[in-house]
């Protein structure tokens, strides 16, 4: 192995820190590729759609009133910081893709921005009480420029895939790259397994 | 400097074009730390001889590992200074934050001779091929990978394309003062300005920036995330549209 002469370890590595993230404590940096849309609560929307029996679409009054649930734990950016023990509230995507019933052939998804943003996710990555759109973060709103007044939460997977200013899910067949994936970065984004670019 | 490298888990695309291919990242390598210079009381610039001439593009970024004997790591992703020019170094501009685990350690360990280890170049939205009008509005570190592209602009002969404005706090703040001279560059001052500058101290406003630019000009504002937000509004107030205005922000990192 190489080491960095001088360099060591400042005490035990927290376990729920991912090989090469490290623990960005209290901040939370903002990072977006061009401007921070306004997206007033009376025009969002949510809504899934593609290979579905039934295309469903919320309103933001509609989605709010659905059982909600809380995320506690943690995330991490490619860009190597995590954050830990944090707790974000919304509704599980199960029940979003319950009401719109999948096809059998569904195996992705494409998560969609109001602002145009994408990025792909296995329709596994996406069920199974492991993704939630969220409108609240340690018990107060969203900030617009975390993606309020609501984003995706896919906290297993690297950050990115955790769309801001979400505005639906489109159930594929089949992979489909979204915007970061298609600019280099991996269509999975495991962060324990380090998929940071693609072929990782 | 620490341009939080790209993915915001999401971001503003108005319209999603198809990017052309970047160059992107090979695998873990060794980088000799060739030479290290002061930019400000806070901020050095490491030049890193890596074994071949890296192929990259002004305004990607490279992720710096440290590795400790016990096999710990540490890593961070630092937007390259330089322009590709076919030599086999990088320059990495790092500001030490004060508990920063790899920045004190390259500001305060590191020297001349010293091996680290670098994967890159990263990144494929926040670049400049060097073909294209750009405006280049960066604050404070975000000068860096702006820098960059400047160079390039200037290396090639191609100085006509670009114009940079960069805003610090002070002529203690700024980044590459050396090179910041010219038609192509502005330097705006928040808090402090040099004696004899007639500009008041101010953030960057709409008159700061370039009254006339090609139609096809795109621009790339880097900078903290308030930064970034002020220096947008003003970039579309000077006509710029919002599908034409690339933004890197970036937070703290250690």
């Amino acid at each position: 192995m190489n080491f960095t002469r001088g360099f060591r370890s400042r005490g035990p590595r927290d376990p729920r820190l991912p090989p090469g993230q490290y623990d960005v404590g209290s901040d939370w940096p903002v990072l977006t590729a061009e401007t921070t849309p306004l997206v007033p609560t009376e025009n969002w929307t949510f809504s899934v759609q593609g290979l579905v029996e039934q295309p469903s679409m919320w309103s933001w009054d509609e989605i709010k009133a659905l059982p909600d649930s809380t995320y506690s734990g943690d995330i991490h950016c490619v860009t190597t910081w995590s954050k830990l023990g944090i707790a974000f509230r919304g509704v599980s995507v199960d029940i979003l893709l319950s009401a719109a019933r999948p096809l059998a052939s569904a195996s992705h998804v494409l998560a969609t921005s109001h602002t145009g943003y994408t990025t792909n996710l296995p329709l596994s990555d996406v069920t199974g009480g492991r993704a939630w759109v969220v409108w609240e973060y340690e018990g107060q709103p969203l900030e617009r420029e975390h993606g309020g007044p609501a984003r995706l939460l896919v906290p297993h997977l690297y950050f990115w895939k955790s769309a801001k200013w979400v505005s639906g899910l489109q159930v594929l067949d089949h992979d489909e790259p979204g915007f970061w994936e298609r600019n280099g970065y991996d269509d999975r984004g495991d962060p324990w397994l380090e998929q940071r670019y693609q072929g990782d | 400097m620490t341009t939080e490298a790209i993915p915001g888990s999401s971001s503003a695309i108005r319209v999603i074009d198809q990017p052309a291919p970047v160059p992107r990242p090979g695998k873990w390598q060794k980088a000799a730390v060739v030479e290290i210079r002061a930019e400000t009381s806070t901020a050095k610039t490491f030049r890193l001889r890596l074994g071949g001439a890296p192929d990259y593009l002004p305004g990607q970024h490279f992720i710096l590992r440290l590795t400790a004997p016990d096999g710990y790591t540490a890593s961070r992703s630092y937007s390259v200074a330089s322009a590709p020019d076919g030599s086999n170094d990088i320059e990495l501009t790092v500001e030490r934050l004060a508990g920063g685990e790899v920045s004190t350690f390259l500001h305060d360990e590191v020297v001349p001779g010293d091996e680290l280890e670098v994967r890159g170049p990263i990144g494929g939205w926040f670049v400049w091929r060097g073909d294209t009008p750009a405006l280049l509005v960066g604050g404070g570190s975000g000068l860096v990978p702006l820098m960059a592209m400047l160079r390039l602009a200037r290396r090639t002969g191609r100085s006509d394309l670009v114009h940079l404005v960069v805003s610090v706090r002070g002529p203690d703040d700024l980044y590459y003062a050396a090179e910041l001279s010219g038609p192509q560059t502005d330097v705006l001052y928040t808090r402090h300005v040099p004696e004899g500058w007639t500009r008041p101290p101010s953030r960057l406003r709409v008159e700061d920036l370039p009254s006339s630019m090609a139609p096809t000009t795109t621009a790339y504002v880097c900078g903290s995330s308030s930064f970034s937000d002020a220096a947008t509004d003003a970039i579309l107030g000077a006509g710029v549209p919002e599908d034409r205005i690339r933004v890197e922000r970036f937070g703290p990192t250690g």
